[in-house]
């Protein structure tokens, strides 16, 4: 797949997975008001992987939102996937956020009192998939993400890495075109984030749009294009720093920051994929 | 989500924290069963008062003298010599006219004594036209014997175990000859009618209370329907009587009628004061469910902003939470209804509560409507915001 590098380039509507256009953020009014982004023009390809670095403040976290659709901007266009999410109702933006969006938190944002099963198959029950159904397919993510057999386990009863695990099997469910990540691997250790770095990697392979904020560099080095934010502007958008570009679906070369030997997670082959089917139900687009 | 589903899911959320629950449970409960129960309390007290004025019979009046005349009234007593008078008027719808004089005295036998016991000095009419009947033995001749009938508690006291026909008591030292024992009657106001002597009128004015106005005039009138004409002729003859005026009026007519009313008034007043209070417990209970639901719902508002990022609409959500709050209060409700029921079984002070029926529904009604009111409301709330701002609550 050949993905263009630059947002001055204008293909099709169609081809763009993320699109921005001149998007302002504002938190209050008058003189307390917060400008958190000031202007960003951002076009994603479909199953480009991008990092957006920057240091905190920098408006990293409300262009994660934005995109995320859990959050409106001031002023600007977002386009996803050529939809104008302006134009969409309450419940359309519910649907774009069950089906076309997988988000990772820094935090997990899993529901406590609910086994790892069952949080991952909640997205699903949004969508109206039956309960054994549900049940299949959820298992199907965890086996996945290598936690097949925590499926009964509440969050509390796993680790962080776990944690972070079981939040990417939920993103994951609906099989959606999009994964944002927000500094998924922020409260983990070196171990637990390479198991998340894999598993994103896994997914790019498979052509997935992924987007993910962080502040690693060797988070920032799996990814094809690093975007870099400053004072709520972008000020770098190039091809990752580290090594040369990577073309999408090429055979991966043991990146830098991977200790040497460090084995893949055991249960994420990606003979995994065939069960993790899209639900039954209409897309919004 | 399916209906069963989404019920399946709020059971879940209703079990997770059970202790809360168990306290909105309770609070909706003890709501319910309190307005039942009290209000159900006021019908069982107003209508044992209404039965029990029947029993009184409802053709005689009572007249009463008032005690308090006015200054300066030139009216004649109410003695015996003016009621036996009123007796040979020849009213067309008065049958009898029964004056009864009271004392108070200590009542020996052997060496039992009862302080405090009630004389009525009266004509024998009495036993016909009051709710005092003979029970066993017989009433005294109309003369100045010291005969006496005493009621039955009284008897017992006096007499445990044995019939005190043809005995002997000493009423304040004066012997009297037991000739009757009244039938139990039921208790109206404070005082208990089983323990009265009822003596012949001339013996009691002799010997106890001497020959001042009498305490009250039973007058029977000649049917159930001549009441209210019999009040009126009674009235009327006694003003001339006494010298009196409508304005200056030394005695008061009952009839069983206005008896009735009076005391069904201060019946249906108490029911009102019991009804307040319910009110109240409903309000508190409501306002417990109230606080619980709304810590509830803020707790959850991080959990609302999660399902909403991960595409629950916000139909969903306000599912969601309408079925939690439904349980709980439904259920709550329930079991309020249930332990009035139960409760409105065992007498309270001598009284069987009687359920309102209607008190079910409202009681049920208002309660639930509170709990899914304010289950609902911060949740709707929550449900929208955009979910950046829920997943930013702690």
């Amino acid at each position: 797949m050949s993905v263009a590098r630059h947002p001055s380039a204008a293909p099709a509507p169609h081809d763009t997975a993320i699109e921005l256009l001149g998007v302002h953020q504002v938190y209050g009014s008058g003189d307390g008001a917060v400008h958190a982004l000031r202007g960003i023009d951002l076009r994603v390809h479909p199953g480009e992987y991008v990092a957006v670095m920057g240091p905190s403040g920098s408006g990293k976290s409300t262009l994660m939102n934005i995109l995320g659709c859990l959050d409106v901007p001031t002023h600007g266009v977002y386009r996803l996937g050529g939809t104008d999410v302006r134009l969409l109702g309450e419940d359309e933006l519910s649907r774009v956020r069950n089906r076309d969006l997988g988000f990772v938190f820094q935090s997990f944002n899993l529901i406590q009192r609910m086994t790892a099963l069952a949080n991952v198959a909640l997205p699903l029950a949004y969508a109206a998939v039956d309960a054994r159904e549900r049940t299949r397919i959820a298992s199907a993510a965890l086996e996945r993400v290598g936690l097949g057999d925590r499926a009964q386990h509440t969050p509390v009863e796993l680790s962080g890495g776990q944690q972070q695990r079981v939040a990417i099997a939920r993103a994951l469910v609906m099989e959606p075109t999009l994964i944002l990540a927000d500094e998924p691997t922020g409260n983990l250790d070196s171990r637990a984030t390479q198991d998340v770095l894999d598993l994103l990697d896994s997914l790019a392979d498979e052509h997935r749009t992924i987007v993910v904020i962080t502040h690693e560099d060797d988070v920032a080095a799996r990814a094809h294009r690093v975007v870099t934010l400053a004072d709520g502007r972008i000020v770098a958008d190039a091809p990752r720093p580290a090594g040369a570009p990577r073309p999408a679906g090429a055979p991966r070369p043991a990146g830098p920051s991977r200790p040497a030997g460090a084995p893949r997670p055991a249960s994420a082959p990606r003979a995994e994929d065939a069960p993790l089917r899209r639900p039954t139900g209409q897309g919004t687009r | 989500m399916r209906p069963g589903e989404v019920l399946l899911s709020a059971l879940r959320g209703v079990t997770a924290n059970k202790l809360r629950s168990v306290l909105t449970l309770l609070g909706v409960m003890i709501g319910v069963a309190a307005v039942i129960l009290l209000l159900a309390v006021g019908n069982g007290s107003a209508r044992q008062v209404a039965a029990s004025i029947e029993a009184l019979g409802t053709n005689t009046l009572t007249v009463r003298p008032e005690s308090g005349a006015t200054a300066g009234s030139s009216t004649r007593p109410l003695t015996v010599a003016v009621t036996q008078e009123l007796g040979r008027a020849g009213l067309g719808h008065v049958g009898t006219v029964v004056p009864e004089v009271d004392a108070s005295a200590t009542a020996v036998a052997g060496t039992v004594s009862e302080t405090g016991t009630q004389v009525i000095g009266t004509t024998p009419a009495y036993f016909t036209t009051s709710t005092a009947t003979i029970g066993s033995g017989q009433a005294f001749p109309d003369a100045a014997a010291r005969d006496a009938v005493i009621g039955t508690t009284l008897a017992q006291e006096l007499f445990p175990g044995q019939s005190p026909v043809g005995r002997s008591v000493s009423v304040a030292g004066i012997p009297f000859t037991v000739t009757g024992e009244l039938a139990e009657q039921s208790s109206v106001g404070f005082q208990d009618p089983n323990s009265e002597i009822v003596a012949p009128l001339a013996t009691v004015q002799a010997d106890l209370s001497g020959y001042g106005p009498v305490s009250d005039v039973l007058v029977s009138a000649t049917s159930a329907d001549a009441v209210t004409q019999a009040e009126d002729e009674v009235t009327i003859e006694l003003d001339q009587l006494l010298g009196a005026t409508a304005a200056d009026q030394p005695f008061t007519v009952n009839s069983a009628g206005t008896l009735l009313q009076t005391r069904q008034a201060s019946a249906q007043s108490f029911t009102v004061l019991l009804a307040a209070v319910a009110a109240i417990s409903l309000l508190v209970g409501g306002i417990g469910v109230t606080n619980v639901m709304l810590v509830t719902v803020t707790e959850r508002t991080r959990e609302i902003g999660i399902r909403k990022a991960i595409g629950a609409t916000r139909g969903a959500i306000l599912g969601q939470f309408l079925a939690e709050a439904a349980i709980l209060t439904l259920t709550g409700g329930v079991l309020g209804v249930v332990v009035a029921v139960v409760g409105a079984q065992f007498p309270v002070d001598g009284t069987t509560p009687v359920i309102v029926w209607s008190s079910i529904p409202m009681a049920l009604g208002v309660s639930v409507a509170i709990g899914l009111f304010f289950g609902v409301y911060p949740a709707a709330r929550a449900a929208g915001m955009r979910p950046i701002q829920a997943l930013r609550t702690i």
